[in-house]
C-alpha cells in the first residue's frame, strides 16, 4: 500500500510491514530533547513513580536553554534539579552553560538528528527537526517521563498535507516569508493532528537553515510535525556532524501517497510578510504595514537565529545605526563564536545593538528584552501570542532577519528590499 | 453543580492560560494563581472547585507546557469544554487524567454562567440552566483507561502490575 514518508518511519519504530492515517502504534523513540523548563516535572513525576531508570542514556539530549544562564532562583532550582538527575543519569549528551543553546538549533549543529528517526522533546518547536526527513514531534512533561523511561510513547498516525513550493525566492524574500504565507493560507489550527510535508523546486534552492526554519513553524498551523525529504543539501549537512556515523534510512513518499490537502506556493510572488499581532497567521506583505512604528527589534529564536539570519541582519545592519533598541541573539554557542569570527559581532555593535548569549530568552517573555505594555517589537521569532514577549498590553510582530534588522534601522517596519 | 465560565474565542492558547513568565516553577498551587490571567485576570478570583471552562476552537495552542494543564488542574477546574483542542495540549489533558470535552457548536450550547452537570460515562452534559442535555464524542477507550487511571505514568504502572509490559496495547 502507498505510504507518505511519515507513514514509513512509523512503520519501521513500530516494527510493522505498513501503517496508514488513524492507526494507533506504539512507536520506539529514536532520540528525546530534554529542556529547563518541561524535563525538570518530568524527573520529579518520574520519582514520584518510582521510575528510576532512563531508556538509554545516549539517546536523552539535554541543554537548558529557556532561562540560560538562571535568571532568578526558581529557573536556578529548575536548573539544579535538572542538572543533578543529568549527572546522575550519565547522560551521554548535556550541554552546559558555554555549550547549551537554543535546543532546536543545538541539536541539529552538534549532529543528534538523524533522518528517518522518531524524535520528541518537551518542547512544541521540536518539529524542526523534521527538515532532515525525520519524524519529530513536541510533547508535554508526562509524555516526556513516559519516554525516558520507557522509550517507547504511543501515537496516532497523522494524516498529511503536501505543500509543493514552486518558483524561487526573490530577492528579500526568505523560507520564514514562505512558511508565515502558508499558515496565513490555512490559519493556526489548519493542519490540526496533521504532517506538513514540504516539497518542490523552491525547497532545493535553500540550504538546511532555511529548511529549518519552514519545519520549526509547522506548529504554528497546529500541525503535528512538519517534514522534508533527504537530499544532497541534507546529506552534506550531515556528513561530518552525525554524532553516531551508522547508516540512517532514507524515506521518500510513494507517489500515489494519499494526502488531505495539497496546496502550491509560488515563491516567485511573494514579498517580504509580516505576521500582525496576536496570530502567526495574520500575515501581510511588507508593502501593506510598512511604516508602523516599533520600540523594539529581537533577532534571534530557534526560527531565525542561525548564523544565515545573523548574516543577513548584518548586511542590512553595516555601517548604519538602529533607531531602537535591538537585541541579537545567537542561538548557540558555534553561532556566537561564528558571528565573532565573521566581524558580524562588530557590525552589530557598532550599529548600536546588544548581543546577548545563547538563550530562549525573550523569544518567550523570559527575561533579556521583555516588553512593556504598549510597546510593539519585530521580532525573527514564530509566535506572537498576546503577552507572548512581555505584557499582555505588548505587541509582537513577526518577519525574517532582513525585515527585522531594516525596522530597526528605520524604527518602523521597513521593507528590507531597499538595503539589499 | 458546575459553573461555565464561557470565553467567546477560538485559539485561546497556552501563554494565556499560564503566561511564560510564571514558567520558572512548576508547582500546581503557584501556576494555579495564574490561571487563564493574560485572558481575564478575574478568573481565578471567580472560578469555584468544579467549575467548567467554555471556549470555541483550538482550546490550548501554542506551546507544549503541561503548566497550562497544571494550572486548570490547581485552580480545580472540574473541565475544559471546547469546539475543538489544540494537539499537545489535548494529549497533555489525557496524559494528566483530566478530561478534555471536544463539543461541537459549544458556543451556542452552552452560555455564561449557565449550570452544567456533566456524566462522562454517558457522554452527555446536561445544561440545567436551559433545560438542554448535549451530547459529547467520547474519548477512545484506551484514553478512558488513562485518564481512570489518573494519567499516563499511573496507567504505566498499573500496566507493569497486571505483567501488560510497557505501554502495551
Ligand atoms: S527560541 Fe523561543 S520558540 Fe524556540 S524553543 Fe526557545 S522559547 Fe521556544
Amino acid at each position: 500500500m502507498a505510504m507518505t514518508i511519515t507513514e514509513k518511519i512509523f512503520a519501521r519504530a513500530a516494527g510493522k510491514p505498513s501503517v496508514q492515517a488513524g492507526d494507533l502504534v506504539n512507536a520506539k523513540i529514536d532520540l528525546v530533547m530534554c529542556h529547563d523548563v518541561t524535563t525538570p516535572p518530568a524527573i520529579s513525576m518520574l520519582k514520584a513513580h518510582g521510575i528510576d531508570k532512563v531508556f538509554d542514556r545516549d539517546k536523552i539530549v539535554v541543554t537548558p536553554d529557556h532561562f540560560q544562564p538562571p535568571k532568578d532562583i526558581k529557573s536556578a532550582e529548575l536548573h539544579k534539579r535538572l542538572d543533578t538527575w543529568a549527572k546522575e543519569k550519565k547522560i551521554t549528551h548535556y550541554y552546559k552553560l558555554g555549550r547549551a543553546g537554543v535546543c532546536h538549533a543545538l541539536l541539529p549543529e552538534q549532529g543528534h538528528i538523524r533522518p528517518g528517526e522518531v524524535i520528541v522533546g518537551g518542547d512544541s518547536h521540536t518539529c524542526t527537526y523534521g527538515a532532515f526527513g525525520a519524524f519529530s514531534t513536541g510533547i508535554g512533561s508526562t509524555d516526556l517521563a513516559a519516554a525516558i523511561a520507557t522509550g517507547i510513547l504511543w501515537f496516532k498516525i497523522p494524516a498529511s498535507m503536501k505543500f509543493t513550493l514552486t518558483g524561487s525566492l526573490p530577492t528579500g524574500v526568505y523560507s520564514k516569508d514562505v512558511m508565515l504565507e502558508v499558515i496565513r493560507r490555512i490559519g493556526t489550527d489548519g493542519a490540526l493532528y496533521k504532517a506538513m510535508e514540504f516539497v518542490g523546486p523552491a525547497l532545493k534552492e535553500m540550504s538546511m537553515e532555511a529548511r529549518m526554519t519552514i519545519t520549526n513553524m509547522a506548529i504554528e498551523a497546529g500541525g503535528k510535525s512538519g517534514i522534508i525529504a533527504v537530499d544532497d543539501a541534507t546529506r552534506a549537512y550531515l556528513d561530518g556532524r552525525l554524532k553516531d556515523k551508522s547508516d540512517y534510512t532514507v524515506f521518500e513518499s510513494d507517489p500515489d501517497a494519499e494526502y488531505v490537502h495539497k496546496d502550491t506556493i509560488d515563491c516567485s510572488a511573494l514579498e517580504p510578510m509580516v505576521a500582525l499581532p496576536h496570530l502567526p497567521s495574520n500575515g501581510q506583505p511588507i508593502s501593506l504595514c510598512a511604516g508602523l512604528a516599533m520600540d523594539q527589534c529581537y533577532i534571534g529564536s530557534c526560527t531565525n537565529g542561525r548564523i544565515e539570519d545573523l548574516r543577513v541582519a548584518a548586511s542590512i545592519l553595516k555601517g548604519k545605526q538602529v533607531a531602537i533598541r535591538t537585541i541579537v541573539v545567537p542561538a548557540t554557542p558555534v553561532v556566537w563564536k561564528q558571528m565573532v569570527d565573521e566581524g558580524l559581532a562588530e557590525i552589530f555593535y557598532d550599529a548600536g545593538c546588544v548581543i546577548s548569549a545563547p538563550t530562549c530568552g525573550a523569544c518567550l517573555g523570559g527575561f533579556m528584552g521583555i516588553l512593556a505594555a504598549g510597546e510593539k517589537c519585530i521580532s525573527t521569532t514564530n509566535r506572537n501570542f498576546v503577552g507572548r514577549m512581555g505584557s499582555p498590553k505588548s505587541e509582537v510582530y513577526l518577519a525574517n532577519p532582513a525585515t527585522a534588522a531594516a525596522s530597526a534601522v528605520e524604527g518602523k517596519l521597513a521593507d528590507c528590499r531597499n538595503y539589499l | 453543580m458546575a459553573k461555565a465560565h464561557v470565553y467567546q474565542r477560538d485559539h485561546v492558547n497556552t501563554d494565556e492560560i499560564i503566561p511564560a513568565r510564571y514558567l520558572n516553577t512548576d508547582d500546581a498551587a503557584d501556576l494555579a494563581k495564574h490561571c487563564m490571567e493574560d485572558l481575564d485576570t478575574e478568573f481565578v478570583k471567580k472560578v469555584q472547585p468544579g467549575d467548567v471552562i467554555v471556549c470555541g476552537d483550538d482550546f490550548g495552542c501554542g506551546s507544549s507546557r503541561e503548566h497550562a494543564v497544571w494550572a486548570i488542574q490547581g485552580a480545580k477546574v472540574g473541565a475544559v469544554i471546547a469546539q475543538s483542542f489544540a494537539r499537545i495540549f489535548y494529549r497533555n489533558c489525557i496524559n494528566c487524567g483530566f478530561y478534555p470535552i471536544e463539543l461541537h457548536g459549544a458556543l451556542e450550547k452552552i452560555n455564561d454562567g449557565d449550570e452544567l452537570e456533566i456524566d462522562y460515562q454517558g457522554g452527555t452534559i446536561a445544561n440545567t440552566t436551559q433545560g438542554t442535555t448535549i451530547a459529547f464524542t467520547p474519548l477512545p477507550d484506551f484514553a478512558i483507561e488513562i485518564v481512570n487511571d489518573g494519567g499516563l505514568l499511573e496507567h504505566i504502572k498499573r500496566q507493569k502490575e497486571k505483567g501488560k509490559g510497557q505501554n502495551d496495547r
